[in-house]
C-alpha cells in the first residue's frame, strides 16, 4: 500500500500490533495461566498453590479415562458420517449447481443462522419419546431395533447424531471449496482414455478434493472432541464426554487444578492428532 | 373382467418403473434432496413449534396453533435483557475484532517481514483450538486477576479473542486477489497516500470487511460455550437458554430463534439473489 511505503521497516509491525497483542494477552498468556493452574494443588476454600502437581494429570486420565475415549470416538464417529453423507452434497452442488451454486451453499449454512442450543434443542423435540423419528419407527413396527428401553433420546446415538448435524456444515463447505476447484476437463481426459466413471472418480476427481476432505475432517473433529453440549441435551450421564467433566469441574464444582489438566490433555491430543494427521496425507497447506 | 384388470394394472406399473427410472437416472439430485431435508428439518421444528401453545412447561409436544408467543415475545422475564446484551457485544466485538482482524491481513499480504510464519501461527492457533480450552483458560486467567470482574467486559474481551482469526482469513481471502497495479495507477495520476487508500483500497476491500463484520456478528451472538466460562452472573441470549431448558423451554425461545434465522437468511439471501441477478447480465 503505498500509503505506508515511506516507513516500509516498520510498517507491518504496526499493523500487526494492536490485533498480535491482544490474541498475546488473552489468547497465549491464558494458555499459560491454564497450564500455572494445572499443576496447582489445594482447594477453592483454603487456597491454591503451585505445587508441580502432575498427580493432576495422571489422576485425569485415570479417573475419566472413559469420557476421554467416549469424546474422541463420538467426534471420529461423527466426523466420518459427515463426511460420508455431505461428499455427494457437495458434489452435485460443485458439478451440477450451475447458476444456483450460491443458493444451494446458503442452504448449507442455513443451520448456523438458527441458534447452536436451539438447534440441539429441536434434535430433543425430534428424537424424544414420542416425537417424530420413534413414532415413524413404532408406525413401521421397526421400534425393536432401538433395543429394550425402545428410545432414542438419551442414548449414544442421539449424541453422535447432534454433534454430525451441528459441525456438518464444517465438513460440506471446504469439501465442496476443493471439489468446485477442479477442472472438469481432468475427469473427461480420463473418460477419454478409457477410464470408467467410477475409475476417474476414484483417480482423479478424489484425489483433487483431498485438501477439502482434510480441512473438513478437522473442521468437524477439533470442535466435536470438545464439544459437551450435545451429551448434556441430548444423552445421559453414560454419554457425557470430556468436555462436561471439564465443564462441571471448573464451573459447580471449582476443582481448577483438575479440570486445567484435562483441558491440556485434551488439547494435546488434539494437537497430536493433527500433527499426524497432517503428515500423513502430506497437506501441507493447513495454516492457510 | 381380466382384462379390464391387466390393463388398469399396466399404466401403474410402468410409472413405477418411470420413477424408478428417474430416481438411478437423476440419484445424486434425489440423494441430495434428501439431505436438504434432514439439514433443513430441525429448522422447521423450530419454526413451527414457535406458534405452538403447549399445556406445561415443556415445548416439546405439538398441541395447538398461537400467535400468543409472537405477540408476547418478551413475556419471558429475562429473555429481553439478554438478548439486548447479545446484540450489543456481537456488535462492539465485531467491530473491533474486524478493524484488528483487517490491519492483520495488510500486513500479512502487502509485506515481507520476520515473523511472518509465527504470526500465521498465532492467527491459526485459535481457530484450531477447542471453544471449551479457550473459555476455559481465559477464565484461568480472570481468576488470577483479583481486580477482574467477571461480567459484560470479560465477554466483550473473549468474543473479540476468538472473532480476531475469523476477520483475518476472511479479509485475506480478499486481498490476494487483488490487483496492486490499481494503486499504482491511482498513484502516477498523482493521487496522495491518503488518497489513493480512501479512494482505491478500501473501496476494493470493502466487501471483506462486510462480510468479515456478518460473520463475526454472527458468531459471536451465537457463542454459549467460551461465553459461560466468562460471563459471571450475566446473561446473554444463548445462556439464558440453556439456563431455560433446563427448567423447560418457553416457546418464546422459539420465536427469538426463528426471528434471528428469519433476519440472517433474508441479508444472506439478498446478497446471493444480487450475485445470481448479476451473473445472469454478465452471462
Amino acid at each position: 500500500m503505498g500509503f505506508f511505503h515511506r516507513h516500509r521497516g516498520s510498517t507491518p509491525y504496526l499493523l500487526l500490533a494492536p490485533g498480535l497483542l491482544f490474541l498475546g494477552v488473552f489468547f497465549l498468556v491464558p494458555l499459560g495461566f491454564l497450564a500455572y493452574q494445572s499443576l496447582q494443588s489445594g482447594t477453592i476454600d483454603f487456597g491454591y498453590s503451585f505445587t508441580w502437581q502432575f498427580s493432576n494429570f495422571s489422576d485425569a486420565v485415570s479417573n475419566y479415562k472413559p469420557q476421554f475415549i467416549r469424546s474422541f470416538v463420538y467426534a471420529g464417529i461423527a466426523t466420518l458420517i459427515a463426511l460420508v453423507i455431505s461428499y455427494p452434497v457437495a458434489y452435485w452442488i460443485a458439478f451440477r449447481g450451475g447458476r444456483w451454486k450460491n443458493l444451494l451453499l446458503l442452504g448449507i449454512v442455513a443451520p448456523f443462522f438458527v441458534t447452536y442450543l436451539i438447534r440441539t434443542l429441536a434434535w430433543e423435540t425430534i428424537l424424544a419419546d414420542h416425537g417424530l423419528v420413534v413414532n415413524t419407527l413404532r408406525h413401521l413396527h421397526l421400534l425393536g431395533i432401538l433395543g429394550q428401553n425402545g428410545r432414542i433420546l438419551q442414548t449414544s446415538t442421539a449424541v453422535v447424531a447432534g454433534i454430525t448435524y451441528n459441525f456438518l456444515p464444517f465438513m460440506a463447505l471446504p469439501l465442496y471449496v476443493s471439489l468446485e476447484q477442479i477442472d472438469a476437463r481432468l475427469i473427461e481426459a480420463a473418460e477419454d482414455l478409457y477410464a470408467s466413471k467410477f475409475h476417474a472418480f476414484l483417480k482423479v476427481t478424489l484425489p483433487l478434493s483431498l485438501p477439502g476432505i482434510v480441512a473438513g475432517t478437522l473442521l468437524t473433529f477439533i470442535p466435536a472432541a470438545g464439544d459437551f453440549i450435545n451429551a448434556q441435551l441430548l444423552g445421559s450421564p453414560e454419554n457425557h464426554m470430556i468436555g462436561n467433566v471439564i465443564q462441571s469441574k471448573f464451573l459447580e464444582l471449582t476443582d481448577y487444578p483438575a479440570a486445567a489438566a484435562m483441558s491440556f490433555i485434551l488439547m494435546f491430543i488434539i494437537v497430536l492428532f493433527v500433527l499426524l494427521y497432517a503428515r500423513a496425507v502430506g497437506t501441507e497447506q493447513l495454516t492457510g | 373382467m381380466t382384462t379390464v384388470a391387466v390393463r388398469a394394472e399396466r399404466p401403474r406399473r410402468s410409472a413405477l418403473t418411470a420413477t424408478w427410472a428417474f430416481v438411478k437416472r437423476h440419484v445424486l439430485t434425489v440423494y441430495s434432496i434428501l439431505f436438504f431435508v434432514y439439514l433443513l428439518l430441525p429448522i422447521a421444528i423450530v419454526i413451527v413449534f414457535s406458534f405452538n401453545n403447549p399445556p406445561g412447561k415443556t415445548n416439546f409436544v405439538w398441541h395447538s396453533f398461537t400467535l400468543h408467543n409472537w405477540t408476547h415475545w418478551d413475556a419471558v422475564p429475562d429473555l429481553r435483557s439478554s438478548i439486548f446484551l447479545s446484540l450489543k457485544i456481537a456488535l462492539i466485538a465485531s467491530i473491533i475484532a474486524t478493524a484488528l482482524g483487517t490491519f492483520i491481513a495488510l500486513a500479512l499480504v502487502r509485506y515481507q517481514f520476520r515473523g511472518r510464519g509465527s504470526t500465521n501461527i498465532l492467527v491459526f492457533l485459535p481457530l484450531s483450538t477447542p471453544e471449551i480450552v479457550l473459555g476455559a483458560s481465559l477464565l484461568t486467567l480472570f481468576l488470577n486477576m483479583s481486580f477482574i470482574t467477571f461480567g459484560f467486559w470479560t465477554i466483550l474481551i473473549a468474543h473479540i479473542m476468538f472473532c480476531i482469526s475469523f476477520a483475518v482469513v476472511t479479509v485475506k481471502a480478499r486481498l490476494i486477489g487483488f490487483d496492486r497495479h490499481l494503486e499504482e495507477a491511482a498513484m502516477d495520476l498523482g493521487a496522495n497516500e491518503l488518497t489513493t487508500f480512501t479512494k482505491v483500497t478500501l473501496p476494493l476491500i470493502a466487501p471483506a470487511i462486510l462480510a468479515s463484520l456478518a460473520l463475526c456478528f454472527a458468531i459471536s451472538i451465537d457463542d454459549f460455550v467460551v461465553t459461560y466460562f466468562n460471563a459471571g452472573n450475566q446473561v446473554t441470549f444463548p445462556l439464558f437458554v440453556w439456563g431455560a431448558a433446563r427448567i423447560g423451554t418457553p416457546p418464546q425461545v422459539n420465536v427469538i430463534g426463528t426471528a434471528i434465522f428469519v433476519i440472517a437468511l433474508t441479508i444472506m439471501l439478498i446478497n446471493v439473489l444480487v450475485q445470481i441477478g448479476r451473473q445472469k447480465r454478465s452471462a
